[in-house]
Parts: C-alpha cells; structure tokens; sequence
C-alpha cells in the first residue's frame, strides 16, 4: 500500500481562473489504476460533504480517447504507450507528490476542473476527414487489392484515438499528429484518392482556423501518443499540402468550398 | 400490446428482398421534410444517422460522450462476421445463418437472423469504400482469422481494433453529413425520456450534460441506438458510462422489453483484482485461435504454471469438446470455466478466481513474432494491467458480462410496437436469441443502421406525411416537467451513500443469482436484494453540487436508478424462463455433465414484457418463434 499527495486542479467552469487543490490519499493499493483511484478519492470527497472532481472517462481500457489528465507535467502521466486511464499505481512510489492537470491548449476550452472541450478535432475532421461514399452495394474489397506494407501503414495512422495528448504536449499547442494521422490513414489507401488532394487543403486550413499551433519539430507529441503514431506522418502531410498548393484550383481533385 | 412482427411471406430467403420490393417509400424530394432523432452514435447510430442523412432526411443525433466517435463500440476487439467465403472452407450465407441461430440456442427470429447474414457482404464492402484499414494479406486479399462456436474462418479484422476502425468510419461518414448540413450534432446531452403523442413517438427531452439545461427535440421519428444495459452488474466490459436509461424510458413509456434475462458472461477477461474496481477489460476472442486454456488437475495447485508437467494439465475444452476445442461458443467457455472453478481447480492468485490461457505451444510452433503480430497489442494490455508478461507467462482469465442479447422488442422493420419509435443495435433484441457469437456484434449493429433501417424506415415515415408536431405541443412541457421532478428527488434525498456504492450493490447481487448459473431460489432473494437496495436509493442517497451544471453523481444517479428498475424485471425474466437455454442456465435444467436443456414446448418463444404503472409488476407478452428452415437441436459442440 502507497501513500500520496495530490495535487488537482479546480476550476469551476471557463470563466473561474482555477487553481492546484491539495489531498492526501493513503492505503493506495498499487494494483489499481489512476482512475479508480481518483474514483476513491471522489467518494472520500462526497463522505465530507465535498464536491468531487469532475473528469472526463470512459471505456478504461484506453481505446475512447476520452479521459485525459497531464500528471505530473506528463501528458497522460508516467508510462509510455498508454492512456491515463491505464495507469496503474505501481508506477507511483510511496510518499509521491503527484500534480494532475487538464489537457491544456488555447484550442481546448476548459469545461470543469480536468475536463476539456476538444470539439475542434470533429470540426477538423469534418474539413475532409472522410471518403465520400453513400450506404449501398460497393465494389468487391479484393478487385483492388492494397499490398499488405500499405494496409499497415493506413493502420498505423488509423490507430489514433483523438485523446489530445499530442496537442496537450506540444510546446506550441500544435495538432499536427492527429491532423496528419488522420490525413494519411485516408490518403495512403487507394480508396482515399479522389479526395486527397482536397483533404489535405481543408484539414491543415481548419486546424490553423481552430488556433492550434504549428510545428517546430519538438516531437513531443510522439513520445506523448499513446498508440506511438509517428511524426513521420507530419512531414508526408506537409508534403502533401505543398504540392496541392501548387495545383491550379480548378484542376484540384475532390470537393472544395469554393465550387 | 401489439406484437405483429411483420414477417415478409415467402422462403426464407426471399423474405428481404420481397419485403424491400413492396415497401413504401419516401422520395427523395420529400426527404428533407422529416426529422429523425437518433439518440447514440456507436456502430448502428452512426451508421443509421449517416446513411439516413445521405438519403436527404434531417437528422438530429444525441450522446453522453464528447464527440461520437467514442462510443463504446469502439473498445469491440477481434473483429466482425461476414460469409464471403474467402477461405473456401465452406462458408456460406446458410452456414453463417446455422451457426448464429445454433449459437443462439433458436431463441432468435428466423428471418432476421438470416437477413443478417445476406448482408454480412455488404458491410465489409462499405466499410472498406469507406477506407476502414482491415488487415490484408501479402498478395493484397483481405484476411480472414476464426471465432468461436463455427468451423470456418470468416472473421475480418483491423489488429485487435476492429471496432474502432468500423466506428471511425461510420464517423467519418457522419462527419462529412455535419459538415454539409444535413446532421446536427448534440454532444454531452443525455436522453430524458421519450414522448409519445396520440400513441406515435414524437421526440425526446434530454438533459444538456454541461449546462444541465432540459431540453426537447421533436421528429418524425425517433431511433434509439443507446446500447446494452451490461452494466447493471456494475463490473463489466462496457465503458463505464453505459447505461440503460434510453430503453428503460422507452419502455416505461409503452415499449416492450423482450428477453432482458439473456446476458452474455465473456469467457476471456481479466480477473477481477479489488474491491475498488469497476471496470473489468475483456481479452479478445481470437486469443481462443492459438491459445489453450486448462487448469492444472490437481486441486488447489499453487505451483507456477510453468513448473506444472504436460500430463498435469486438464485441458478441459479440448477434452470436453473434440471437435471444437478451445474454440467453443462463450457461453460454453464460460460456463466451464466456472465449473472447473467451483470444482476446486482454479487458479488462486490473491482470492481471485482464473483459469490460463497459454500461448507456450503457440509460441513454440509459429514463433514470438507472428503472435506478437497477431495479438501484439493485447499482450502488452495485459503486460500494463497485471504487470505479467503472456510471453512468458499465461494469461490468468475469467468471465465477465460483457454484452446482454436482451432488449427492446422490435419487428422486421426494427420498429418497436411504439409507431415511429425504432431500437437498433444492441439496443434491441433481435438477431442474437440466447447466446451471441463472437464478431457478431458489429455485423448486426452495421447491417441495422446501413442497410436495414434506412430502407425501411420510410415504410412508416410515409404515412404521417405533413402530420407535423412541435416542442410548441403541450406533451412537451408536460415531459419536461417529469424530468425537472425526477432530477430534483433525486438531488433532494440529502442521505449518505453514494451512487457508486449503491450501484455496487445492485450489481453484487446480480452477479451472485443472476449471472453464470441461476436458481429460483438465488432469483428470488436477488428480487428481494434489489427491492432492499431501491428502498435505500430514493431514502439515502447523496448527490453533491446542484443539478445547473457538469454534475457527474448526479448523471450516474439517474442511471443507477433505471439499472434498479431493470434490474428487477431481468431476475423476473430469468425466473418464469424455466429452462436453460444459451446463456440463461438455470441449474435446475442441466444434462448430467451440465449441458443446457431447453424446453421447447414451453419456451420456444420471445418473452415480452409490457410495464404497466409504477410500483405494478409488468406484464408478460409472448411472441411465438417459427422454424422453417433449420428446426431446433440439440447443440452440440463436442
């Protein structure tokens, strides 16, 4: 059993401008993890009569990308590879200091206490994150066959979970891991084409829209992912976005604002 | 209560295409006259939504979540169904079609089980125009891997995330429709109740998750893609956000709730740990193909696995179940991991119980690096969690609930018997019967909201054409009110125990009686329990803050108290269903080597249940199952 001394921030809506609230935690069982740990902490808070922390979680098995904390100045808190939600107490030693926080970001409106508004991504995706196709009979997958290096390429983009952690640890507050992961899941595949060229347009010009920062290759966002998307996804976008600029727009494929 | 399915006549393999022959429609002019409310945004609500909104109708999705793309089909793992055939192992439309009604124990609808399996095809082919990344082979062909209860490999597949590639696509789709405007969006709202006028369903009102403001919706129609209730037995595979409020006030309204005593007990899941856990992750099915699960045969053997000899091992499935082997249906698999369990021969590792699932003989016969590349990502999920390497070391295991058959009863547009109100995906009860096989899931959830809700739907939308109503309509305020009175009982209570801890309770006692293995008697005293933990509910419960804003005591409040209610009626359920069939074993009917027995003569039916008034026990409905084309077995897996 651990003992710890946390650090949360509170912060009661947009408007308040919050502050580091302090709580001891004792008889910690080091097999539980970070967010079942905050639940007890919660139901301690509810015994005296306080309000508990407001956080955002969902499945707990690190697929939803909903919960979201930066522990100790570390986007998703200590570990590699995993979310906050998978984080198990044993990476704690007995008598820590643990400072949680939000994900923060000028382009992550804070909603309460840990919990952020990170509807900027949907709006990203609805700029040309999709492959335009009705419900109905397609083609047979197999009459176009994608080689197996390429299938796995597209996955490991796909893999993103849309946490935020990559804009939660950048010094910039930039969003090009996510914009490019979801960019080159799309563009790498031969279904993804048509639109390619639109789709890097409309996504880079939404994410700057949004107020995400720009890069300066400190890849910080990298060791933060933690499905381990690689920045080398952010140089195939920028790329790609340099090329489509050069293309006349009326000779630009896919469906653009203007037409 | 009418319960008409609407079966199509004809074979039961022309029933789909006739039936979507003769349906009516609306054209596409008039499509975006109608307003449709879809209220989740997992597999079938994002699919529904997209495909609805594509076709021209105003669409209005809702959820709990902060985008939709979250939804808890995205945690779905191994992968989804489809009888393509591509293995030329002898897969067909009929075999998918046999072994699901045979998984389900011919407890599910002949003609919707075989519709699903017609358009098992079509979604792997939607999915991958959509540019969902499903793992392909070297030559370039999609590949295929095998899930339990079936003698084919049918199983598509994205690494271990399957359902999140499927959802993201359905996302992405929907997604574009935002953007184009024919969808809107409502994040963090919760569903409230739904309102029914003049005996149509006409909208909902729900609660804005960070304001708390109440408010209503009004459609043409309204869709509920909301999920299953896994969590009235608080630990559980489902997200811990899941909840059963969308059905239960559906239902609470005038909707049947059929069969809600069907649960599925996932055989493949991490053991439980604490006391402190609410949450327990389920290890992918597909784990089965390569991996073999025994006990040692020695009782309360407490040496390491490693150090237990070959023919100390008791491989039970594989001895069980020849022809199957580790790859039996869930229920089969769970079941028999309790009874080795209850038998002594479980391992014990700090008072929990498990059984191993071993890759040594896998590892050893294809090599670390092709497991590592089938199931990489799992293995190291369970390396973060128990801090032990499956590498080296098996896997430790058991049953949890995972997915529940049960739900809203619908007919073959997916039409509950509540005009204009639709339950699709988990949400409803249809394709499953008693038992579902794995990676079947998703195949239903897609097939309902591509394929067979946006060409059916129209069928009843055509009719109320310019029979408008408004929130302006008093049944709204009326409603509103409801909800503002319920919000605030339950913040006025002022006692002491939490909604986690009561929550806790109710499902301590689900799991004991109504869970794995079921009596009369344990179902009895769990009515009782559960009458005994209402009472504390609405006497000493305490809910912080005020209900003006973010307020997430209060959010599971709410939720715990319909998980009570339905709680209650899945114990009834389970009691009057004497026999044992698929997942609902009753221990009373068992083979002398603790196989199911069912009782056909009585059973072979769909269960309805129709609530009456607060306080009044609901009343029982049946809706009677024809075998046409396959009659009912024994299911045998040995």
């Amino acid at each position: 059993m651990i003992s710890l001394t946390l650090h949360i921030w509170r912060q009661n809506g947009p408007d308040d401008t919050g502050r580091f609230q302090t709580h001891r935690m004792t008889d910690i069982d080091p097999d539980i993890s970070f967010l079942e740990m905050m639940d007890l902490l919660n139901e301690q808070l509810m015994a005296d009569n306080k309000e508990p922390i407001t956080f955002d979680s969902d499945c707990r098995e690190g697929i939803c990308g909903t919960c979201s904390m930066v522990i100790n100045g570390r986007a998703h808190g200590p570990g590699h590879l995993c979310t906050t939600c998978e984080v198990r107490m044993r990476q704690f030693a007995d008598g820590d200091e643990v400072w949680v926080e939000p994900f923060r970001s000028r382009a992550f409106p804070p909603v309460k206490d840990l919990m952020v508004d990170r509807s900027a991504f949907d709006r990203i995706i609805q700029a040309g994150g999709y492959i335009t196709v009705h419900s109905g009979p397609k083609p047979e997958p197999n009459a176009n066959p994608i080689s197996h290096p390429v299938a796995e390429e597209a996955m490991d983009a796909a893999e993103c979970i849309g946490c935020g952690a990559c804009v939660a640890a950048c010094p910039n507050g930039a969003a090009m891991l996510f914009t490019s992961a979801k960019i080159n899941h799309l563009n790498l595949l031969p279904q993804g084409q048509p639109e390619a060229i639109s789709r890097v347009l409309g996504m880079v010009d939404q994410m700057d829209k949004e107020g995400f920062g720009a890069c300066t290759n400190h890849a910080e966002c990298q060791d933060a992912c933690p499905k381990g998307i690689s920045i080398k996804f952010i140089s195939a976008m920028n790329k790609q976005y340099v090329k489509a600029t050069l293309i006349e727009p009326n000779e630009r494929r896919g469906r653009l604002e203007s037409q | 209560m009418n319960l008409d399915a609407r079966i199509p006549d004809g074979p039961v393999q022309e029933k789909w295409s006739r039936h979507l022959e003769h349906a009516k429609l609306v054209g596409p002019n008039n499509r975006p006259k109608y307003d449709i409310i879809v209220v989740g945004s997992g597999l079938a609500g994002a699919s529904a939504a997209s495909s609805l909104a594509a076709q021209g109708y105003n669409v209005q999705c809702f959820c709990y979540q902060d985008t939709p793309r979250r939804a808890h089909s995205i945690a779905a793992q191994g992968g989804i169904n489809a009888a393509k055939n591509y293995c030329e192992d002898g897969d067909s439309v009929y075999r998918l079609f046999y072994d699901t009604q045979k998984g389900g124990d011919f407890r599910a609808r002949e003609a919707n089980v075989y519709r699903l399996a017609q358009l098992s095809h079509n979604i792997i082919d939607q999915a991958t125009a959509q540019g969902v990344p499903f793992a392909r082979e070297y030559g370039g062909m999609l590949a295929n891997r095998s899930f339990g209860g079936v003698l084919v490999s049918r199983t598509f597949y994205c690494r271990g995330q399957t359902g999140q590639q499927l959802l993201l696509g359905a996302y992405q789709s929907m997604q574009r429709q935002i953007h184009d405007g024919k969808l809107t969006m409502h994040t963090r709202c919760e569903l409230q109740d739904v309102v029914v006028i003049d005996g149509r369903a006409r909208g909902i009102v729900v609660r804005d998750l960070i304001t708390g403001e109440i408010r209503s919706h009004a459609a043409d129609a309204v869709v509920l893609a909301s999920g299953g209730p896994g969590n009235v037995y608080f630990k559980s595979t489902n997200a811990i956000n899941s909840n059963a409020t969308a059905t239960w006030r559906a239902h609470e309204r005038g909707a049947g709730m059929a069969n809600p005593c069907y649960v599925q007990i996932h055989p493949t899941c991490i053991p439980v740990s604490g006391n402190f856990q609410c949450k327990l992750t389920l290890m992918s099915e597909s784990l089965r193909n390569d991996g073999r699960v025994w006990v040692p045969r020695k009782k309360n053997d407490d040496r390491p696995p490693q150090s237990i000899p070959e023919d100390e091992r008791y491989y039970y499935l594989e001895e069980r179940y020849p022809s199957f082997g580790n790859l039996v249906p869930r229920d089969v698999a769970s079941r028999n991991a309790k009874i080795v369990c209850d038998d002594g021969f479980g391992v014990m590792g700090e008072g929990t119980r498990a059984v191993y699932l071993d890759f040594k003989d896998a590892i050893a016969e294809r090599g670390r690096s092709t497991i590592a590349e089938r199931y990489g990502n799992l293995f190291q999920m369970y390396e973060d969690i128990t801090d032990e390497s499956p590498y080296e070391t098996p896997f430790r295991i058991y049953p949890a609930v995972h997915y529940v058959m049960g739900g809203l009863w619908v007919d073959y547009n997916l039409m509950t018997n509540i005009p204009g109100l639709y339950a699709i995906g988990e949400a409803n009860f249809s394709d499953h019967g008693a038992n579902r096989l794995g990676a079947s899931s998703m195949m239903q959830c897609l097939a309902d909201g591509y394929f067979v809700l946006p060409q059916t739907i129209g069928d009843y939308l055509h009719d109320i054409f310019r029979d408008k109503v408004s929130t302006d309509h008093p049944a709204f305020s009326q409603h509103e009110q409801d909800v503002r009175e319920r919000i605030g009982r339950l913040m006025g209570i002022g006692g002491t125990q939490t909604p986690l801890s009561l929550h806790r309770k109710l499902g301590e006692t689900m799991w004991e009686h109504c869970g794995m293995a079921r009596t009369a008697e344990g179902l009895k005293q769990c009515i009782s329990d559960i009458g005994q933990i209402r009472d504390e509910f609405w006497k000493d419960l305490r809910v912080p803050g005020t209900a003006d804003g973010v307020n997430q005591p209060l959010e599971r409040a709410g939720r715990v108290a319909d998980f009570i209610e339905l709680a209650e009626l899945m114990c009834r359920d389970a009691l009057e269903r004497d026999e044992s069939c698929g997942c609902h074993f009753r221990e009373e009917h068992q083979t002398e080597d603790g196989e199911v027995v069912r009782d056909d003569e009585r059973f072979g039916n769909v269960t309805v249940w129709e609530y009456t008034q607060k306080g009044s026990p609901h009343i029982k409905h049946e809706e009677a199952i024809d075998f046409d084309l396959l009659k009912p077995m024994t299911r045998s897996y040995k």
